[in-house]
């Protein structure tokens, strides 16, 4: 049970509506057939039009559909959500690994929630070490089209706030940053995988934010990007023992 | 679709007079009045067959599992109670959906500023050392408080005591700290990570005293450091414990007990400026409290006489039997 593993999420901070390319849903279901947990964050202005907050429906069924947590915000929120969104997933993601565990002792239909207090408390206890331990591998998208102009400084005190939080765990940590629409493609990698974001002022400034929202392909490029890494350092571990986590995901 | 509001959730609207009964224990509780809720659910006032308590009704089982996980380690932790005793656990099932609830000890007691509001700034320091002794105490145990803020502490009495309430943050030692509020985090104010550790802590309980001072908190500045330092400066109260408070928010103190040690000197101390003061004959008022005190001193100097006296007393009894032991 004390198996170290490696969680894989791809964190998406958008302000929804997306309008090009493959659909975003679909893309989010395919994450999550491969291991990945799709997350997804909509910030919203306070003086948002309502047909912007019905654009925001979105974020929930990509959420849905890539096993993952939404929540929707208001911009000045960003910092604090950011961070509960991806350890809620986190810890849902190891819950689903757990009810899976639990199922094949107890059978078919048991989780967590059908045990007394009592043994869920020991549950938990599993479910919080491997919470702490277990290796962490975020990749986040961040939605760079025109409307989000206003939030991207909040976004990048958001993303830093994170890793000072995720730092202080005791398993390892690695983010990836890739903003859609970037300058030349659809999808342009800011960060390549890297376990400190003490730089991600400097990425931030060269940004320049475009006109079309291809969530769809962003998702995409995602996986690509964690299927690129694990090829990548099979090469140098031959041992990489690959954990329930990676076949399974929820 | 809108930003999801956790008061609008079933778990904080019960009204007074709801029962409540327990799926696995079958007890049943009566709701009295809502005391106050958070990010994980609503606390309540409720009757039961265990007397009143304080009920926790939550959504999210893994954190109300949580919770109750840090509370059971509580109650192992040797001597005082440090939190509210935890009562009951259980679930509530109503139209098939199911909500985690714990009881626990109502503590009655007043909010940190509540107490503060009426009382001179000397009791913001006493609360302070009593908190830096459960901290003490916690630490050893091998547990961070993590989200410590006047919300989740009490004053109870009299006698007046420090207590917290919502133990939701308490993390393991040199794990990440589960639960924070940025005012009182370190990790906000770029002064260090949200591992959980004492200086952790302490940061926190440094905060809490900014906090009296400033009821209405503010955010950072590009220099927290200087923004600090001149809130320091510009709070009466917070002037006596500058040089702790500023130890505190630089990660100096390693152990509470460091930290609860220095106050604790600083508060001695402080008596004796207050008294030196009252020397000035200008404030009549001032003067009687020092007279009252004199007398006081006087007293005690008679009972000081009076004890020096029944000492040697005693010395002499006890040396004339060895005396007689001797000649015999």
């Amino acid at each position: 049970m004390r198996k170290k593993g490696t969680l894989r999420q791809i964190l998406l901070i958008t302000d929804g509506c997306s309008n090009q390319g493959e659909d975003p849903v679909a893309m989010a279901a395919l994450a999550h057939e491969q291991g990945i947990a799709v997350n997804v964050i909509g910030v919203l202005n306070e003086n948002a039009p309502e047909y912007h907050r019905q654009g925001l429906k979105e974020v929930e069924d990509i959420a849905m559909a890539g096993g993952g947590i939404s929540q929707v915000v208001y911009t000045k929120q960003l910092a604090q959500t950011v961070k509960m969104v991806t350890q809620k997933a986190m810890a849902q993601t190891i819950k689903g690994v757990v009810n899976a565990e639990l199922q094949q002792i107890l059978g078919s239909k048991s989780t967590m929630e059908d045990l007394p207090p009592d043994k869920r408390g020991e549950v938990m206890e599993v479910v919080d070490e491997m919470g702490e331990t277990m290796n962490l591998e975020v990749l986040v998208l961040i939605d760079a089209s025109g409307s989000m102009e206003d939030k991207m400084l909040t976004v990048q005190e958001s993303l830093l706030d994170l890793s000072i939080s995720l730092n202080s765990r005791i398993g390892e940590n690695e983010f990836s940053i890739f903003a859609f629409p970037g300058k030349k493609k659809e999808v342009e990698e800011l960060l390549s995988w890297s376990s400190k974001l003490d730089s991600i002022g400097k990425i931030f400034s060269k940004l320049t934010l475009g006109g079309i929202t291809p969530t769809g392909p962003a998702i995409k490029e995602g996986i690509a990007a964690f299927t690129r890494k694990r090829s990548s350092k099979r090469s140098f571990l031959s041992d990489d023992a690959p954990g329930y986590i990676e076949e399974s995901g929820m | 679709m809108m930003p999801q509001d956790i008061s609008k959730s079933p778990v904080c609207n019960l009204a007074a007079g709801e029962e409540i009964r327990g799926k696995w224990n079958q007890l049943i509780y009566r709701i009295r009045r809502r005391l106050g809720y958070g990010a994980t659910g609503a606390v309540y006032l409720a009757d039961s067959i265990n007397g009143t308590v304080a009920l926790k009704i939550g959504h999210d089982q893994m954190s109300i599992t949580s919770e109750v996980n840090v509370l059971k380690r509580f109650s192992k932790v040797q001597g005082k109670v440090l939190g509210p005793s935890l009562i009951d656990v259980d679930d509530w099932q109503i139209r098939s959906v199911t909500y985690p609830f714990y009881a626990m000890e109502y503590l009655k007691g007043e909010t940190l500023f509540d107490f503060m509001r009426p009382k001179s700034p000397e009791w913001a320091g006493i609360l302070l050392v009593q908190l830096l002794t459960d901290l003490h105490m916690l630490h050893q145990a091998g547990w961070a408080f993590g989200d410590l803020k006047p919300d989740n502490l009490l004053v109870t009495g009299p006698p007046y005591r420090i207590r917290w309430i919502d133990v939701g943050g308490t993390t393991v030692m040199d794990r990440s700290i589960k639960e924070y509020t940025e005012f009182f985090d370190r990790g906000y104010w770029g002064k260090g990570s949200r591992k959980a550790e004492p200086s952790y802590d302490l940061f926190s309980a440094g905060m809490v005293m900014v906090n009296l001072a400033y009821p209405a908190r503010f955010t950072k500045k590009s220099d927290p450091d200087r923004q600090m330092q001149e809130l320091r400066k510009n709070s009466p109260m917070l002037r006596l414990y500058a040089h702790i408070l500023e130890k505190a928010w630089n990660g100096k103190y390693r152990y509470a007990e460091e930290m609860r040690n220095e106050l604790v000197l600083l508060l001695n101390e402080k008596d004796k400026r207050t008294v030196q003061q009252n020397k000035n004959p200008a404030v009549q008022k001032k003067a009687a409290v020092q007279k009252q005190t004199r007398q006081s001193q006087k007293k005690k100097q008679k009972s000081f006489i009076a004890e020096t006296f029944l000492v040697f007393t005693f010395v002499f009894v006890v040396y004339l039997f060895y005396m007689l032991g001797q000649t015999m």
